[in-house]
């Protein structure tokens, strides 16, 4: 096992459930103080593979390592946090003696009234955690996170039931944490989210990485954008022709051209129908990304041959 | 210290649990007096009335309260908090040991309560049977504790407070908490070979100033075996740890 202090590297990692292939064959390195986004659709295999990095899984085949030494013994000296995929919260404690008790075991925590006011939970510390509503109980989920103060921080789906506010507040929060040198690690659904908080976002499909890189990069990888404008009384066949444009349509007034080089047929058309206006440029949405990546992927599995797109590193 | 402090955040957890209390503290102590009150004069199984259904209600309450406090592990793993506790520093045997000695400090309050209940009924016994009755019920209870655990792994959140009532009950019935056992046939042999009857049989002993007899012993070590083994067993399979 090479292995790096200040990574966390996941080599040849596979695990089966039954028949069912969750990981297959995953490489994937992950350096101290990276903010990384692992994006994909149910039975992706988001949550096999973080179960691996924090132990709670072993590969079948692979090796996992975690700032040197085995998940288990990260886990054991403190160097991880996290937020699993919960249900409720343990029952009997108030959300401050919660945060106390996660703190006691944590050899470096931060303190408890400093992670209540980050996740803005000063005027709910007394309350008993089966009185909390879903919101606040995931705002508790985000103060247990934040409290063990470790190097490497896992969230599973982490803002799932937060409102637009707390999860501006949350990301706060995380960034503040990745500042400091925190690795932070999350499986999100959010495509938005991945692509505004992660420095980095690995696209799972059917228990492999389909695609790795700044989530600006993953967006390239299909590199089409959509001009929209109103433009009468020219033809979209003629439109169609310009360099660049891959399909042009007509709807009414306006045009709807798809590109694969938008700058070249901006210019071009500017050019030649200077009465165009109200025209808008839209790249290609993470979304549209993600859904191509992972069709691409479907097609693979169903027997179409080539290799995986992207890969580790 | 972070041992120390999850002890003691469990405490707090396990006697919070008003379930907990009721059915480990309050229906035994109820059910005690109603029956003891009209019949203190009484003798029952060769022994007082009162010191009989004294020692008999508080093993059911201290069965029901480690029953109930390895089972509770359920609801907490239907929560995903025993896996959110696994990505922290704690030991599993802390947890284990937290769990145990929430149990253990809650059948200890139910002894106790049944003792003062009981001594206000008229039993009387010197200090020593008292140590020894405390002594005995605490080894009893050991295959109680494993068992709670193994449910605790084994039963869905929904299930586990009906299956510790019934299994409670049914260790309590034949083991001679509601009365005396006949002294021969099925019945007798059934009781003998239950943790639940030895613990019954604490009263009788201690207020002889005896232990139980020999045959006790692998009883006891047996159902602990057994639980514990398959307790193991499934924490295992529910962890996926080798």
């Amino acid at each position: 096992m090479t292995a790096n202090a200040d990574e966390i590297t996941l080599a040849g990692v596979s695990k089966s459930y039954g028949h069912i292939r969750a990981v297959r064959d995953v490489d994937l390195t992950i350096g101290a103080g990276q903010t990384v986004a692992i994006l994909g659709p149910n039975g992706a295999g988001k949550t096999t593979t973080i179960d691996m990095i924090l132990g709670l899984n072993r590969p079948d085949a692979g090796s996992v390592a975690v700032f040197g030494v085995s998940p288990e013994d990260a886990v054991r000296a403190g160097m991880v946090g996290g937020v699993l995929q919960t249900g409720s919260l343990p029952a009997y404690l108030s959300v401050r003696e919660l945060l106390e008790l996660v703190a006691s075991l944590y050899p470096d925590p931060l303190p408890v009234g400093a992670v209540l006011a980050a996740a803005g939970l000063a005027e709910l510390a007394g309350r008993p955690t089966r009185a909390l509503s879903g919101g606040q109980s995931q705002r508790v989920r985000f103060a247990l996170a934040l409290i063990a103060n470790a190097r490497l921080l896992v969230l599973d789906e982490p803002t799932t039931g937060l409102d637009a506010g707390s999860r501006h507040q949350f990301w706060d929060a995380m960034r503040g944490s990745a500042r400091r040198g925190t690795t932070v690690l999350f499986a999100t659904h959010y495509l938005e989210e991945a692509d505004a908080f992660a420095d980095r976002v690995v696209l799972m499909a059917q228990g492999r990485i389909v695609a790795d890189g700044p989530a600006t990069e993953i967006r390239a990888r299909v590199r089409t954008s959509t001009i929209r404008a109103t433009l009468p009384q020219v033809e979209a066949d003629s439109l169609g022709l310009l360099p660049g444009v891959v399909s042009a349509e007509r709807h009414g007034d306006s045009v709807e051209l798809v590109c694969d080089d938008s700058d070249a047929v901006l210019r071009a058309l500017l050019s030649r129908y200077p009465a165009m206006r109200d025209i808008e440029v839209r790249r290609a949405a993470l979304e549209d990304v993600f859904l191509e990546l992972t069709r691409d992927d479907a097609a693979e599995a169903a027997g179409v041959a080539g290799p995986v797109p992207g890969g580790a590193r | 210290m972070s041992s120390v402090t999850y002890v003691r955040f469990e405490l707090l957890r396990t006697f919070r649990n008003r379930r907990f209390v009721i059915f480990s503290l309050a229906f035994p102590l109820a059910l005690f007096l109603l029956a003891t009150g009209p019949n203190r004069n009484q003798q029952i199984g060769g022994v007082a009335f009162a010191l009989y259904f004294m020692v008999g209600m508080a093993a059911w309450g201290a069965m029901a309260a480690v029953l109930a406090g390895g089972a509770v592990i359920a609801l907490e793993r239907a929560g995903g908090w025993t896996r959110q506790i696994r990505i922290t520093p704690l030991r599993t045997r802390v947890y284990f040991a937290s769990k145990v000695i929430g149990s253990y400090a809650l059948a200890l309050t139910a002894l106790v309560l049944l003792y003062i209940a009981g001594a206000a009924m008229g039993v009387r016994l010197p200090v020593g049977s008292w140590l020894r009755l405390t002594i005995l019920l605490l080894i009893g209870l050991v295959p109680f504790v494993a068992l709670g655990i193994l449910l605790g792994h084994v039963l869905s959140a929904d299930a586990v407070g009906p299956a510790i009532g019934g299994i409670a009950a049914a260790f309590a019935l034949l083991g001679g908490v509601w009365g005396p056992l006949p002294a021969t046939g099925v019945l007798h042999v059934i009781g003998q070979s239950l943790p639940s009857y030895w613990l019954v049989y604490a009263g009788r002993v201690s207020q002889g100033g005896g232990w139980w007899p020999v045959r006790a012993w692998p009883v006891l070590v047996a159902w602990t075996a057994v639980f514990g083994l398959l307790a193991v067993a499934a924490y295992r399979r529910d962890t996926g740890a080798a």
